[in-house]
């Protein structure tokens, strides 16, 4: 073949082999798929390449140390009183400690001082660290599970049944929550003091019944946002052409559910139940504020800052260290809350 | 439209009822009455109070009693504040609290909007990392860390604002700014996000090929559509300011009702807790009905039926 | 200053996204007369629509121009200011997009929208705006015009939605409109009254029109002229005749038979096009269709194939056509 000059050919060598037609496998070495991923393989990508998150696993992770590992072998303990120690400043010793350590004797030090009855307050912080974190997730916990519940039956029964639960959750919505938590709070401290006389209910004393009242209340009220969540959710799944389409290849109603309904809908929960937390801990720390939490020697973040309001201007740590750790526990749990929610339900955002 | 009005107000009046008849049989879960509970008086004492609160009825007919005055704003008397009946002090305390609320509603939907669109319109800039910075901190920290930290930094520290009541302008900036900090953030992080959904929309190209200005499409087309979310939560925010006063004004001794409420609390008021439950649960309800039907006024999408 | 309404010569546009570059267009060129109607086919991604969206300015974040030259009546694309663009959009250039159930602002009456671009270019006053807007919307065949003017979009069907998308774009008897899969979103019926309105505007109105779809049918009914797009190329540019009768490249006669004809054989089967679009983030080394193409050449693999006229309007980009074209000059 004459390789006349043409212009339009850019210079470029041509030979007659170049014309000859390729084979599949040449074809096919051209197009490069990207690779496809699963959901939960791309929703961890997606978390573990979200720093912020990752930071907050690891922040809430220690904190968890701090509140359940590292009390049980602490030196110290929540109510235990120490003789002659009482308001000591960050690292500083009583009289009577101070004669120890000259006697050769090791003390372990107040590392955030003690309040003004004695108690070492590094302790009482990481106790009171772990009350907050067990209401939130138990009540994290509760909520997901009477919503999900609550919130399924009702779509899944649809027409009266839907209506008429999703009008109980209309009222139970307008309620102001708060006002009724310190309502309930306060009423319901008698009967359960009563019940924890009762034998076999010892167990309502050591959780304190405000801490109680407050799980009920919980029980009662908070759910009804996770059950509205997975209602809409699973109507929205239902109706959806996916699940049209998998019906009607056959596939049976475990199936379905199993394969399409909780993978669609479990991102949602997660998200929902991490957000959850800190709401869960906000609320317990303004009622342990406002004197109605958990009950005394038992300390909580709430109750350990409202304490320390009186004597904020000589002893102004005696505040900050709590609220820096309520502030801090609640940042990290909403941090890591938009992170699984951007990596697991984009559709959610906002 | 009325019929959706009517349908709002029955059930508004359902969720009162609810709450009323709640509070009146948790208050009487306290076993033998509420009046068991404060201190040893004699039988004769204990007789004679109950004949007058009506105690010595039945219950089913003690609670008609309490639902019908309740219907007519009468709570019964203070059993701490002698000689004053429940809605008096609520009327009396109620406007404290309703002017530190308010101003810090009006304060946060000031700053929280514009700094929202401020955000959503430089994002992914310096000023948006900031602000969202600042508005994921101002969720996180719990009321009553703000009006602490404040207290120390300004009125204890610093001595420029007093650390308690409500004496001239001064004693408002600390109770108002500590109410306010949370719903600020909130309406920030909302709006930001509402506004950066509605810049996508389809509407909004088809604004910019009209060939309106940034400006125009922006405060014409985006506002009006970004806003609706905002209005939605009014609700909740009139709801949070008001419990956020129990703390606010606990921590700074105002004179307000949510300060009286937990008075009442701590002094085993019975009444007193009733009456201000019953009448914030109506205040924040009607508060709803009132948003709700502002919102569908707003948003033509909606058809009232 | 050029002879045509719209002259875009060797457009080159990419949109870095944080995963590299895009390149969205390719050395694009287009012409369009006055009056004209072009069609642009492709599969989405193909940058039909970024084609005629540079036009008017309206490139989104974070794609940009890196080459080439667009002229519209008279404008120089390449530099005019986001404040000259906003005098010339919805003006002389206006556009009707795909979906008309969300491209009008849900907040605001149809008579606010239809005034709101006539106030914003002409001198009219309210009463004359709202004037117009009525005669618009009877000239898009809505009945009851008063009616609809205080109407909500949600108020109105999605045919009658697109009706008043393309009365705001004709508001100010624009000079060229562009329209982007106008009829993609509409019940098949209402596509066709969709289409017979713009052919029935644009024999009254006389502006140019140029048509994106994906839809072949559509473009056979409307334009004169259609460009296939594939990848950010034009693989073949011509007249409809040119395209439904003398189809030069693979992908084109793809595009053919893949659409049902009436006058088919009875047992002839529809054929797809094997293979799956390209990912425009990796596209391949030489012609993009390579990979999809039933008579692909080793050269086409590794060189992206020139332009090869087949006549005065008629050119394809594929290496077969080139490869006839050399043979049959040697053979001269």
């Amino acid at each position: 073949m004459d390789m006349k000059k043409n212009p339009l050919s850019f210079q470029m060598k041509l030979s007659p082999d170049d014309f000859l037609p390729a084979s599949e496998e040449e074809k096919e070495s051209l197009v490069v798929m990207r690779e496809s991923v699963s959901f939960w393989k791309d929703g961890f990508r997606r978390v573990r390449k979200n720093k912020v998150a990752m930071v907050c696993i690891v922040v809430i992770l220690i904190i968890m140390i701090f509140a359940f590992i590292v009390p049980s072998f602490y030196p110290y303990t929540y109510k235990d009183q120490i003789f002659g120690a009482n308001n000591l400043a960050p690292m500083q010793y009583s009289a009577d400690e101070l004669a120890r350590i000259d006697a050769g004797e090791k003390v372990f030090p107040h590392i955030f001082g003690t309040d003004k009855m004695g108690r070492d307050y590094a302790i009482r912080v990481m106790m009171g660290t772990r009350i907050s974190l067990l209401v939130g997730l138990i009540a994290a916990v509760i909520i997901l599970v009477i919503g999900s519940i609550y919130g399924a039956i009702a779509a899944f029964a649809g027409g009266w049944v839907d209506l008429i639960m999703m009008r109980i959750v209309d009222i139970i919505y307008t309620i102001p929550d708060v006002l009724l938590i310190v309502l309930l709070s306060f009423a319901l401290k008698a009967p359960l003091s009563a019940l924890a006389a009762a034998p076999g209910f010892g167990w309502v004393r050591i959780v304190g019944e405000n801490l109680i009242s407050i799980f009920i209340v919980f029980a009662l009220l908070y759910w009804v946002g996770m059950a509205r969540m997975v209602r809409s959710q699973i109507l929205m799944l239902k109706e959806s052409e996916y699940v049209t389409a998998a019906r009607a290849l056959g596939a049976s109603s475990s199936r379905i559910i199993k394969k399409h309904l909780l993978t669609n809908c479990i991102g949602t929960l997660i998200v929902t139940t991490t957000l959850q937390i800190p709401s869960s801990i906000f609320t317990e720390s303004f009622l342990s504020f406002l004197g109605l939490g958990v009950a005394v020697p038992m300390p909580s973040l709430g109750s350990l800052a409202s304490d320390a309001i009186n004597g904020l201007n000589t002893y102004p740590y005696l505040l900050f260290i709590p609220a820096a750790v309520i502030s801090l526990i609640i940042l990290s749990f909403n941090l890591l809350g938009d992170g699984l929610r951007d990596a697991f339900d984009p559709k959610l955002k906002n | 439209m009325g019929k959706y009005i009517l349908k709002r107000i029955v059930l508004a009046l359902v969720t009162i009822w609810a709450v009323a008849t709640i509070t009146f049989f948790l208050m009487n879960l306290v076993p033998g009455g509420p009046f068991l509970s404060e201190k040893a008086i004699s039988p004769a004492a204990t007789a004679a109070l109950e004949a007058k609160y009506g105690l010595d009825k039945p219950m089913s007919e003690r609670y008609f009693t309490y639902i019908l005055d309740a219907a007519h704003g009468d709570f019964g008397d203070s059993l701490k504040q002698r000689g004053r009946t429940v809605m008096e002090i609520i009327t009396t305390k109620f406007p404290v609290s309703a002017r530190v609320g308010g101003i810090a509603v009006v304060l946060s939907l000031c700053l929280g909007v514009p700094l929202g669109i401020l955000a959503a319109y430089k994002r992914g800039t310096f000023v948006d990392s900031l602000f969202s910075v600042i508005a994921t901190c101002g969720i996180a920290v719990p009321s009553f860390v703000i009006c602490t930290l404040l207290m120390y930094a300004f009125g204890v520290r610093l001595k420029w604002l007093p650390t308690l009541g409500l004496e001239g302008w001064k004693g408002y900036v600390m109770p108002v700014c500590a109410l306010a900090a949370y719903p600020t953030s909130y309406i920030m992080r909302l709006m930001r996000s509402s506004m950066l959904d509605v810049l996508g929309q389809d509407y909004m190209r088809t604004a910019k090929a009209k060939g309106l200005s940034q400006k125009v499409a922006l405060f014409k087309h985006a506002m009006r559509n970004a806003i609706l979310p905002i209005i939605t939560y009014l609700g909740p925010m009139i709801a949070y300011t008001l419990t956020g006063s129990f703390i606010v004004e606990k921590i700074f001794t105002i004179p307000g009702l949510g300060g009286e409420f937990i008075k009442a609390i701590n002094g085993r008021d019975y009444t007193m807790i009733m009456g201000t439950t019953i009448f914030l649960a109506t205040f924040m309800i009607i508060m709803n009905v009132v948003v709700d039907i502002v919102y569908k006024l707003v948003d033509p999408r909606i058809t009232l039926k | 200053m050029s002879e045509y309404l719209v002259d875009i010569q060797h457009e080159r546009l990419s949109f870095f996204t944080p995963a590299g570059e895009v390149k969205a267009l390719n050395d694009v060129s287009i012409h369009l007369n006055q009056g004209e109607v072009l069609g642009i086919v492709g599969e989405s991604g193909s940058g039909k629509s970024v084609t005629a969206y540079s036009l008017m300015g309206l490139t989104a974040y974070p794609g940009r121009l890196i080459g080439g030259t667009l002229e519209f009546n008279g404008h120089h694309i390449n530099d005019m200011t986001e404040k000259e663009f906003r005098k010339i959009r919805g003006n002389e250039v206006s556009i009707i997009f795909q979906d008309p159930m969300t491209s009008l602002n849900p907040v605001y009456t149809i008579g606010n929208q239809i005034e709101e671009v006539i106030l914003l270019h002409t001198d009219k006053n309210k009463s004359q705006a709202h004037e117009r807007a009525r005669e618009l919307l009877e000239l898009v065949g809505i009945n009851e015009p008063e009616k609809r003017l205080k109407q909500y979009p949600h108020e109105l069907s999605g045919g009658m939605r697109q009706r008043v998308m393309i009365a705001i774009a004709l508001a100010c008897e624009p000079k060229l409109l562009i329209a982007d899969e106008p009829t993609t979103a509409l019940d098949v019926t209402i596509q066709a009254q969709i289409l017979e309105l713009m052919i029935e505007l644009k024999n009254k109105l006389g502006m140019a029109i140029i048509m994106i779809t994906h839809d072949l049918g559509i473009v056979a009914n409307m334009c004169e002229k259609i460009a296939v797009m594939y990848a950010g190329h034009i693989v073949e540019y011509g007249t409809t005749d040119d395209i439904f009768y003398n189809p030069k490249h693979e992908y084109t006669k793809g595009l053919l038979k893949s659409i049902p004809r009436l006058d088919a054989r009875e047992h002839e089967r529809l054929v797809p096009i094997e293979g799956t679009p390209v990912d425009m983030l990796n596209p391949p080394k030489g012609c993009p269709f390579a990979p999809r193409c039933g008579n692909c050449m080793k050269i086409c693999l590794r060189e992206m194939p020139p332009v090869t006229n087949i006549s005065d309007v008629h050119y394809t980009q594929c290496w077969m056509n080139q490869k006839e074209q050399m043979e049959s000059e040697a053979r001269a």
